[in-house]
Formats: C-alpha cells, sequence, structure tokens
C-alpha cells in the first residue's frame, strides 16, 4: 500500500470524549511536569553549555558523581545476579512461603525511603544487629560508601526481579528438554539456551534499577554517611548548594542528572523494545 | 516401542537437581530475609523499645500529629486529582489512534526517571524567591515553595504517572467493542464509561490509585526539598522522621516510620489481593 500524504492527526472513532480528556490531560501534563522542567532548563540555559560543565568538573562534584554512578552500577549488577536467582525460585519451584516472598520482592516500591534509610541505617550501623557482626570481621558498612551500596542493592532488587519473572513464566520448557536429550548437561542448558532468552529482560531491569540508583537520594543519607569526596552522592549535593544558596550551582548538577535520566530512558526504551521482540520471536 | 518407553524422560533432565533446587531457595530466602525482613523487622523492634506508653506518646506529640495530619491532607489533595488526570489520560490513549501516542506516554512516564531531589528543586525554580515568579509570586503576598502549595505540587509531580500507568495497558487491552456496542444502544459518554469501562478496569484502577497514595504519604526527596522543615507546618511525616532520628530520638523516629511501614504494608496486601482479582476477572471474561 502507499501512503498518500501524511497519516491524519487522528484517526476518526465514533466513542465521545476525546477532545476533553485529550485536554485535560495535555493541560495537567504542561502544569504538573513540562513547565517545572522547562523552568529548569531555562534556569540551566542561562549558565550556558560551559558553566554547567565548569561546575560538573568542580572536584568535589567530579567525586559525587563518581561515587554516584560506580555503586549505582555495582548495586545493579548485583540485583543482576540475585534478582534473577529470586526471580527463577519463586517462577520454577513450589516451596512453603513462595507466594509471600514473591509478594514482599515489591517491598522497595512501597516503603517509603526515608523508612528505609533509618531501618538500614540502625541495622548496619557498628552496634546493629548485622553491623554488630560484621565488625567482628573488621567491615564496615554503615556511614562508608558500602552503606550507599546497600541502600541501593535494596531499591533496585524489585526492577530486577519484576521484569524477569515474566519471561521466565514464558520460556517454553521443550527448548530445555530439547537441549537435555541432546546431551547437554543442565548447567550448559541454563548457559547456551535459557540465559539468551532472559537477556534483554536482564538488561533491562538492570537499566531500571541503575537509572532508580543514580537518582535515589532518602534511603541513601541516613546509611551513607555523607562525607564530602567520599561517600557524599550528586543528589544530595544538590541540597547542600540549594541550602547554600548556590541556585546556578543546583540547577547546573540538576541538568546533569536530567541528561543522564532521559539518556537512560532512552536506553532502557531500547531494551524494552528488544524484550518484547525476543517474545514474539519466541 | 519398547525402546521408546525405556528411554529415560526428558524432563526429568530438564530441571535442576534436589540439592541445586535446595541451593537456590537458601539464596532466595536468606537474600530477602537479609534485604527486605530484616528492615522491617528493626522498624517494628525499635519502634516498640520504649513501651506501648512510649510508642503512644511519640504519636501523640503535637508535631508528630500535625506532620500526621499534613500527610493526610497532601494525599487527599493529590491522590484524587492524579486519579482524575490517570483517567483521562487512560480513556485518550488506549481508545484512540492519534499521531504522538508514543511520545505522549513517554512524557507522562517521565517523573518516574527524575530524581526525587530534581522534582522538588525545578518547583524551587519557577516559584522560590529566587525563582522565575519568584518576584511576581512575592507582590501578591503568595507563597508556594517553604509552605503547603509547594508540597501538593511536588507530590502530584512525582505521583503523576501511577495511575495513568496501571489503567492505560488494561483499556487498551480491552479494545473499543463494548463501549461502540453501548453507545449504539442509546448510552451518553459519561454513562457508558461509568457502566462499561470503569466496572472492566476497576482493579487496575484501585492499583493505580493505591500506588499513588502510598508514594505521596511516602515521599521524601521531592517534600524534603520545597518543604523547608517547619515544624508543626510543612513537615510531612517521612519529614519528621528525619527529625527526629537525627536528633537521637530513635524510638520516636521509628515509631513514626511504623505507620509508614504498616501503610507499606497494607499496599501490598491490597496490591497482591487486586492483582489475583484481576487475574481471576480477566480469566472468567
Amino acid at each position: 500500500m502507499i501512503a498518500v500524504g501524511r497519516r491524519p492527526l487522528k484517526t476518526p472513532s465514533a466513542l465521545p470524549g476525546f477532545a476533553a480528556t485529550m485536554t485535560a490531560t495535555l493541560v495537567a501534563l504542561a502544569v504538573v511536569v513540562l513547565a517545572p522542567l522547562a523552568a529548569l532548563l531555562l534556569k540551566a540555559s542561562t549558565l550556558g553549555f560551559g558553566g554547567v560543565v565548569e561546575v560538573a568538573l568542580q572536584p568535589r562534584v567530579l567525586a559525587s558523581l563518581r561515587v554516584t554512578f560506580g555503586m549505582a552500577i555495582a548495586a545493579a549488577l548485583v540485583d543482576l545476579v540475585f534478582g534473577l536467582c529470586v526471580a527463577w525460585t519463586l517462577t520454577r519451584y513450589a516451596f512453603p512461603g513462595r507466594r509471600l516472598l514473591d509478594a514482599m520482592v515489591d517491598l522497595p516500591f512501597a516503603l517509603p525511603t526515608a523508612v528505609a534509610g533509618i531501618a538500614l541505617s540502625t541495622l548496619y550501623a557498628p552496634n546493629g544487629w548485622l553491623g554488630a557482626v560484621l565488625a567482628k570481621v573488621g567491615v564496615k558498612v554503615a556511614y562508608t560508601p558500602w552503606g550507599i551500596l546497600v541502600a541501593l542493592v535494596f531499591v533496585g532488587l524489585p526492577f530486577v526481579v519484576r521484569t524477569v519473572e515474566p519471561i521466565i513464566a514464558t520460556l517454553e520448557r521443550e527448548q530445555e528438554e530439547a537441549s537435555a536429550t541432546l546431551g547437554a548437561t543442565r548447567l550448559s542448558t541454563l548457559w547456551r539456551v535459557v540465559i539468551p532468552e532472559l537477556t534483554p529482560a536482564l538488561l533491562t531491569g538492570v537499566a531500571l534499577a541503575f537509572a532508580r540508583g543514580v537518582g535515589e537520594y532518602g534511603s541513601v543519607i541516613f546509611i551513607a554517611g555523607n562525607v564530602p569526596y567520599l561517600s557524599e552522592i550528586t543528589p544530595l549535593l544538590i541540597v547542600v548548594k540549594l541550602e547554600e544558596y548556590d541556585y546556578a550551582g543546583a540547577t547546573a548538577l540538576a541538568a546533569i542528572m536530567l541528561a543522564i535520566a532521559f539518556v537512560m530512558l532512552l536506553a532502557i526504551n531500547a531494551a524494552q523494545s528488544w524484550t518484547r521482540r525476543s517474545l514474539v520471536h519466541v | 516401542m519398547s525402546d521408546l518407553a525405556a528411554a529415560p524422560r526428558p524432563a526429568a533432565v530438564a530441571d535442576e537437581s534436589v540439592s541445586a533446587r535446595g541451593v537456590l531457595i537458601a539464596v532466595t530466602a536468606g537474600f530477602l530475609g537479609l534485604f527486605l525482613l530484616a528492615p522491617l523487622l528493626v522498624v517494628a523492634v525499635e519502634a516498640s523499645n520504649k513501651g506501648w506508653s512510649g510508642y503512644v506518646s511519640a504519636l501523640a506529640d503535637p508535631d508528630a500529629r500535625a506532620a500526621i495530619a499534613l500527610t493526610l491532607v497532601v494525599a487527599a489533595i493529590v491522590v484524587p486529582l492524579n486519579t482524575a488526570f490517570g483517567l483521562c489520560a487512560a480513556w485518550a490513549i488506549a481508545k484512540f489512534q492519534f499521531r504522538g501516542k508514543n511520545l505522549l506516554t513517554t512524557l507522562i512516564d517521565l517523573p518516574f526517571s527524575v530524581s526525587p531531589v530534581v522534582s522538588g528543586l525545578v518547583f524551587v525554580l519557577l516559584f522560590g524567591a529566587q525563582g522565575l515568579m519568584g518576584n511576581w509570586l512575592a507582590a501578591h503576598h503568595v507563597q508556594i515553595i517553604f509552605a503547603v502549595p509547594g508540597i501538593v505540587l511536588a507530590t502530584l509531580f512525582v505521583t503523576f504517572p501511577f495511575v495513568a500507568r496501571e489503567v492505560t495497558p488494561l483499556m487498551q487491552q480491552q479494545g473499543t467493542a463494548e463501549e461502540e456496542a453501548a453507545l449504539t444502544l442509546g448510552a451518553s459518554g459519561l454513562t457508558l464509561f461509568r457502566t462499561v469501562t470503569l466496572p472492566n478496569v476497576k482493579w487496575a484502577l484501585l492499583t493505580g490509585v493505591l500506588l499513588a497514595n502510598a508514594r505521596s504519604m511516602g515521599e521524601f526527596g521531592a517534600v524534603s526539598v520545597v518543604s523547608g522543615h517547619i515544624r508543626g507546618l510543612t513537615n510531612t511525616i517521612p519529614l519528621q522522621v528525619e527529625i527526629l532520628y537525627n536528633e537521637y530520638s530513635i524510638a520516636a523516629a521509628f515509631a513514626l516510620a511504623s505507620l509508614l511501614a504498616a501503610l507499606a504494608l497494607v499496599t501490598l496486601g491490597l496490591k497482591t489481593f487486586l492483582e489475583y482479582r484481576g487475574g481471576v476477572a480477566r480469566h472468567d471474561r
């Protein structure tokens, strides 16, 4: 079929209410989301590209970006390994308590970050239940960069589990059985048949966990210790600059975070459409 | 024939051994216990550290009560607004074909990708004393930042996608045939929405409302930036928890935090139940 002219803005429909609901949607979106974000971009544009880069290259900012990104990547990788294990176990095996554990996986979505922050901090403090045990082997978690890792593993876990679970549930057992009858060991089947099928979903989950980890604030600041150059995350540095009335600095940092979030959104969309394609393919 | 029957069943090979299963289940239970259960237990134990009377007096403190009241007020404003918006967006996106649909969906989901701190900062840059509209607001004696309107706006921003995101895919999946049938039978727009569309998506809608509510009551980063932390006036429960914790009023901090933890558990329980009901409802159709 040859497309003639431009596709119409809207395909005609018998159903009522398009104009009203679309207007309401666009107005709400513009007032609540787009106008405030535009204010940030406008303010950032007065600094210019050079001004933003100058802030980004401040040693304290660079250190915060390093620890934020480093820990977000590390946490996403921990979530990748354990999230896959959790998703596989909860989908494939039947055991008592499975449903309860499965419902619990969403806890980091539902528990306010401040509550998670003070709970994890109390847990891993040198006199806390886990902190005391770790202190005996000379490991300090709370008030060090490792505390950031713990908090980010917590908030990122459901992203990996919930992205991978549906794909595991739709895997066709016949492929695994075929692999087994052809003489592959179970481990080799998992590695060569199952993992490739799960790769797009795993990547999506890791990207979602990473994106969340980079922006996370509430659960981190209680456990991190927040020492500049060592355990100070970028979102906290924005707050610090704001409290010092350094609006330009805060804006530049926020613009950087927003640009990163935008790139991550594109990457996640790409990974998600790959997931969908692989689903259709199966 | 008998050879085939004697061959080992492939299904037995295509599974992990019993011991491997045991190890994986143990790792899963251990990891979830360590990262999910332990923090919840800490909240419960620390909140009850000073006994029942200590718990009650922590919640009865005037600043704590003001924080609880403010949190309820903010949720009571934000959740209905975002529910109405979410239903509008779901209707427009799910039932009609138009250009730019993907862009619109992406823009609605945008708040999920923005750091909570940035979500608060954008309102400071717009309405704060140094902000774009700061002079105009000051001239008209309107205060948004460091006041309740700022908290409401920041909470609206962070909970914006929840309802639309839960309802739209389900509405899309159900197509337009039932609505068109109702239309030919003479139903008006609102009637067909209320009697045909809404019953079909009610479980997803409830899930979205629950999640939006939990997030609006628990939001910390965005609200922290716009609130100004004025005790008894602009502190929500999470902000009051932070203040108490930093003052080493640990038991009082965890007493307030236990309210939010209980809210999270109730939300999770209801969500699990609603998803189960939604699954059953879809299965019956």
